[in-house]
């Protein structure tokens, strides 16, 4: 049966295996003087082997089709949220960036009246660019005329 | 002892300056707020205001750090209390008889309860953090390469079965995190690893996007689409203070949970969380009227809240004697002090004797401000709660990218913590726990540089973790507790883990989808 464990386990020994194929690019040195691609291998084969007794002992962890998923939705539009920010941040500004993040999770994802979105999305802006920017000195980055 | 007191003194005339006192004050509403908001625990919260204390000097970051910390342990049992909702995960036991107490009407005695035996914890396990910390740290200077390889290791299989969950599965997560801090510029041979042409990787994945991503967008993920704005109950200032008979059963419980919670937190896991359970499952056991539990017994609130405030300042001893985080909290504290120039260990009291007796004596300023602030004001900070969280979210996503970003002013790190948002994210559906990641990806380049330099040091002799008599001790107790721990997975056996819900029991249906 697929279960949760299972499901983890199987994840986490591929990630180990990939991790060992990339180190083949590092010396691994010998057991009395490891190179640089020793230790990352030593880890990998121990990662290896904890996902392996995961599978192994998984068999009583609740079955996969147990998860709900009735949250991917939100899921989605917020990790396209940070890789908005993490794309948007040095090209457009800080302040932008948090009007548009915030503005498409307010409007788009929570459906919230006009008045809220634009009063939250200015708010949470230009609030949190003074209280780091012009009051901790944290440089930010500024967008299209130093806005 | 004369000594420690003379340096209490000199500690306390720093935290008492008019400046370090108000950043002291600041720490402790923040980290109130933080423990409150559910998505945002202590972890999260402190790696989110990192920033805001880079224009500070260290004594004061650290003193501000440390408030958010222990006040965030005190915010968390607020919303326990008043609406079943652990603001953080070591006030999940506080829900139980907590709650219980609001639905009879008893709510203020319980916060009451809760912050005073917070404040006695609190106090007490200062008093053990300042008088262990200093010997401890005068001995781990006797420690070479060697020790701290078995050090680390001891405290990696002690955190794997301490922590929640399985052991194999938190052995994996363990492993995981080590893996992650192999990425970055291996300082003995140069080589650049796994960078995949980002050079801002050369110093390696950093914690605070790492912490951030797993703890706090993770719990956004999995809590957006779900939440309704909860009833919340807002208790009146006079209504607080409880019976002579409540106090008279809370004294015990308060004295216990802060000796257990103290030992705990001294060792690696997830302290503050399992204490309380502890600290529970104990008083449940003493008690004469172990059927009261579970219906609003005020020893159910009293020891677990001792108990998690109390390892909060366990957890600071080996970071600060010995340069170990015990988890992951001490490790982004840790995080935090290195980022302004403080490198915690043995020769921290030596070298910065100011700074650490500034913290301990800024400790007990900030666990009587928790008091007298937080009690009479905890009809304002519920108010927060009545905010919907679907506006709340977007502010905290807000401050999780502003914190990231501001770390290093690199867009890579607003990147990590997106993929570990989304690592979390399925990390936690899929029941693993993800802790032991944050502290594998810290420890990791110290037990790769110690194991290169124990072999060195050793002609590459594996001989010389055993002949020291420290590194054999320590590695033969790792052993002894891997090999205890993987027992029931051979034996089918439940052990104390199960018993106190630490590791899930085997299912006989369906579970409840989540």
């Amino acid at each position: 049966m697929l279960t949760r464990d299972r499901v983890g386990g199987i994840a986490l020994l591929l990630f180990a295996v990939a991790v060992i194929w990339e180190d083949r690019a590092f010396p691994l040195g010998s057991v009395t003087k490891p190179g640089p691609g020793y230790m990352p291998m030593l880890l990998a084969s121990i990662l290896a082997a904890t996902a392996i007794l995961v599978i192994w002992t998984g068999g009583r962890s609740p079955a996969l089709t147990s998860l709900g998923w009735c949250e991917w939705r939100h899921v989605i539009a917020i990790l396209a949220g940070c890789i908005f920010a993490a794309l948007a941040l040095e090209r457009i500004g800080y302040r932008l960036t948090v009007i548009v993040l915030v503005g498409f999770l307010l409007w788009v994802v929570e459906r919230k009246q006009p008045a809220v979105v634009v009063a939250t999305a200015l708010g949470l802006s230009l609030g949190t660019f003074y209280v780091f920017s012009t009051l901790l000195q944290v440089p930010l980055p500024l967008g299209p005329g130093d806005f | 002892m004369l000594e420690t007191l003379q340096n209490l003194g000199s500690g306390f005339a720093i935290a008492a300056s008019p400046g370090v006192l108000v950043y002291a004050f600041a720490g402790c509403v923040i980290g109130t707020l933080v423990g409150m908001l559910p998505g945002v625990g202590p972890l999260a919260g402190i790696s989110l205001l990192l920033p805001a204390s880079y224009g500070l000097n260290a004594t004061t970051a650290i003193v501000m750090l440390a408030g958010i910390y222990y006040g965030a342990m005190y915010g968390g049992s607020t919303t326990s209390i008043l609406m079943r909702i652990p603001g953080e995960a070591a006030s999940v036991m506080t829900c139980i008889d907590g709650y219980a107490m609001t639905r009879k009407g008893r709510a203020g005695p319980a916060l009451a309860i809760a912050a005073v035996g917070s404040y006695i914890a609190g106090t007490a396990s200062v008093v053990g953090l300042m008088l262990l910390a200093p010997p401890l740290a005068a001995f781990a200077l006797s420690f070479g390469p060697p020790e701290y390889v078995a050090l680390l290791l001891l405290g990696l299989t002690v955190l794997a079965y301490m922590s929640g969950g399985s052991v194999p599965k938190s052995l994996a997560m363990a492993a995981l995190g080590l893996l992650l801090g192999m990425i970055g510029i291996d300082p003995m041979s140069g080589y650049f690893r796994f960078s995949y042409g980002l050079v801002e990787l050369g110093d390696g994945i950093g914690i605070v996007p790492v912490a951030v991503g797993l703890f706090g967008v993770s719990e956004i993920l999995l809590t957006a689409g779900q939440a309704e704005t909860p009833q919340v109950i807002k208790p009146k200032l006079r209504n607080l203070l409880p019976s002579r008979e409540e106090w008279r059963d809370a004294a015990g419980p308060i004295g216990r949970g802060t000796v257990l919670g103290f030992l705990i937190g001294i060792v690696p896991g997830s302290a503050h969380i399992i204490s309380s359970f502890v600290s529970y499952a104990v008083e449940r056991r003493l008690s004469k009227h172990p059927e009261r539990f579970g219906h609003g017994a005020v020893e159910g609130v009293a020891g677990p809240e001792s108990a998690n405030n109390s390892a909060t300042s366990g957890a600071l001893v080996p970071m600060l004697a010995l340069g170990v985080p015990s988890g992951p909290i001490p490790a982004v504290m840790m995080a935090a002090m290195m980022v302004h120039g403080v490198s915690p260990g043995p020769m921290l009291i030596q070298q910065q004797p100011e700074l650490f007796w500034g913290v301990i004596a800024s400790m007990y300023v900030g666990n009587f401000v928790l008091l007298i602030l937080n009690l009479p004001l905890v009809g304002l900070f519920v108010n927060l709660l009545r905010i919907p969280y679907p506006l709340l979210y977007p502010a905290i996503l807000v401050f999780s990218v502003v914190g990231v970003y501001a770390v290093n002013g690199s867009v890579v790190d607003v990147w990590i913590m997106a993929v570990m948002g989304a690592l979390g994210y399925l990390l936690r559906k899929l029941d693993f726990e993800t802790a032991p990641i944050v502290l594998g990806l810290v420890l990791a380049p110290m037990l790769e540089m110690s194991l290169r330099q124990s072999l060195a040091l050793s002609s590459g002799s594996y001989a010389v973790f055993v002949t020291r008599p420290i590194a054999a001790t320590m590695l033969g107790i790792g052993l002894a507790v891997l090999l205890f721990s993987l027992r029931p997975l051979l034996t089918a056996r439940a052990d104390w883990r199960r018993k106190l819900g630490l590791e899930e029991a085997p299912i006989a249906g369906e579970e409840e989808k989540r």
